[in-house]
């Protein structure tokens, strides 16, 4: 079975004004069909054609391993964003963002400079470790913390595709879009199990 | 050495306007204009790419370098040229913004509007002829580095130690002048594949805008870069 493009989690128009429907036809229906139609190239008749994009990560290399992550990277990117988003956590994530990152501002303030600092393309990442406590990593170009054995709970994808049409070179007003208004807090509450 | 003609052309108020706004760029690094018409290299490559490109990435860029000099007085007294070899002396923000101002100065002046960049010398020609077999063929190897260079990066031609001409590829802000970079080199023609230098116009078609590129190359530039090289 080829690796086929999931459904976007809302439509393409949702996320206006903080995302552009323009932005999502690129990015979703451009880049992410790219990596899609890319790892099913590289994988045709191969045994690698079997697996599942998690075990690709955490086996591949190469260009296998950069778009099998791109491709899951992306979905779970879609699903980290929400028409309904921004705000706080709450629960066991806010509890655990309390213990962890100095609570909702904490999180804010390492995560915007996170997604800021990380030079040229890639992504901000709010994990849990193995251990349980919260941490937020970047990662270059397509690496995913799967590989690192870490639980990803939310995405940003910080590649310049994902914020040039709406924002320019302004990195930091999308990361501030994001945080205010997207960031899909129930996601990553599911995540956290 | 005869001045480009380029160098003739009139800068557009935007940019001008741009060049007394915004970031300072206080410090021993300077961000000059660019050698001609923020729209001079349309349609190709379109003019918003240009202001945005040259004034506000390639202006960050110096301005973080600016900033590291008080962690590291001895840039004051530096070239960008005598920074590269020894790079790996320096902090990662050295490196990307360092990187950064000497990449773009390059980019821009390899450029020139279509029909002003005149052809490759009878040297430069000689040499691509002999290391790769045709100008053709040496273009889509540069095209084949820069389309397969993945995340955000460079693709250069450059003169190695022996002498050769050689194609390769550097991430992010790395080139080839830099002691950390595994193929080194001088590099004498460089294309910038960040996404910023094509996404306005050609969004994910990378491919797209490597072809049409070498509608804006300097040749003119490429060539005195490669006699330079060969004669330092
Ligand atoms: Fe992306
Ligand atoms: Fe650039």
């Amino acid at each position: 079975m080829p690796f086929e493009l999931p459904a976007l989690p809302w439509k393409r128009d949702a996320l206006v004004p903080h995302m552009s429907s323009e932005t999502i036809d690129y990015h979703y229906g451009k880049h992410h069909q790219t990596y899609i139609d890319t790892l099913n190239r590289l994988v045709a008749d191969r045994p690698e054609s079997e697996m599942s994009l998690e075990e690709l990560i955490h086996t591949a290399s190469g260009g296998v391993f950069n778009n099998a992550a791109q491709v899951w990277n992306h979905t779970f990117f879609w699903h980290s964003l929400s028409p309904e988003g921004g705000g706080t956590p709450r629960g066991a994530l806010a509890e655990a963002l309390d213990r962890d990152l100095g609570g909702i501002d904490g999180f804010r303030r390492q995560f915007g400079e996170a997604a800021k600092g990380q030079f040229g393309s890639g992504w901000a990442w709010l994990v849990k470790k193995n251990g349980g406590q919260l941490a937020i990593t970047t990662t270059g170009n397509a690496d995913c913390p799967l590989r690192d054995g870490d639980t990803p709970l939310l995405t940003l994808d910080v590649w310049e595709h994902a914020y040039y049409v709406d924002y320019r070179n302004a990195r930091p007003k999308y990361i501030e879009a994001f945080l205010d208004h997207l960031v899909n807090w129930s996601f990553a509450e599911a995540n956290l199990g | 050495m005869p001045v480009p003609k380029l160098r003739l052309h009139r800068y557009a108020w935007p940019v001008v306007f741009g060049l007394f706004s915004g970031i300072a760029t206080a410090g021993p690094f300077e961000l000059e204009p660019l050698p001609y018409d923020s729209s001079a290299l349309e349609p190709y490559i379109d003019q918003q790419t240009m202001e945005i490109h040259h004034g506000r990435h390639h202006r960050a860029y110096v301005a973080n370098l600016n900033a590291q000099v008080e962690n590291y007085p001895e840039l004051r007294d530096m070239s960008l040229e005598e920074i590269m070899p020894m790079i790996s002396r320096f902090n990662m923000a050295v490196r990307d913004n360092a990187g950064g101002h000497y990449n773009h100065k390059l980019f821009w002046d390899v450029m020139a509007p279509a029909g002003h960049g005149g052809e490759p010398s009878a040297e430069l020609l000689a040499a691509i002829e002999r290391d790769f077999g045709s100008l053709q063929a040496m273009q889509a190897l540069v095209n084949r580095a820069a389309a397969t260079r993945f995340g955000s990066g460079w693709a250069w031609l450059i003169v190695t130690a022996e002498g050769k001409l050689a194609v390769t590829s550097t991430p992010n802000q790395d080139n080839p002048l830099m002691d950390i970079v595994p193929d080194q080199g001088v590099p004498i023609l460089g294309i910038d594949v960040w996404e910023h230098a094509y996404y306005l116009a050609y969004q994910n078609r990378r491919g797209a805008y490597l072809d049409f590129w070498w509608n804006v190359v300097n040749w003119d530039s490429v060539s005195r870069r490669y006699a330079e090289a060969m004669n330092p």
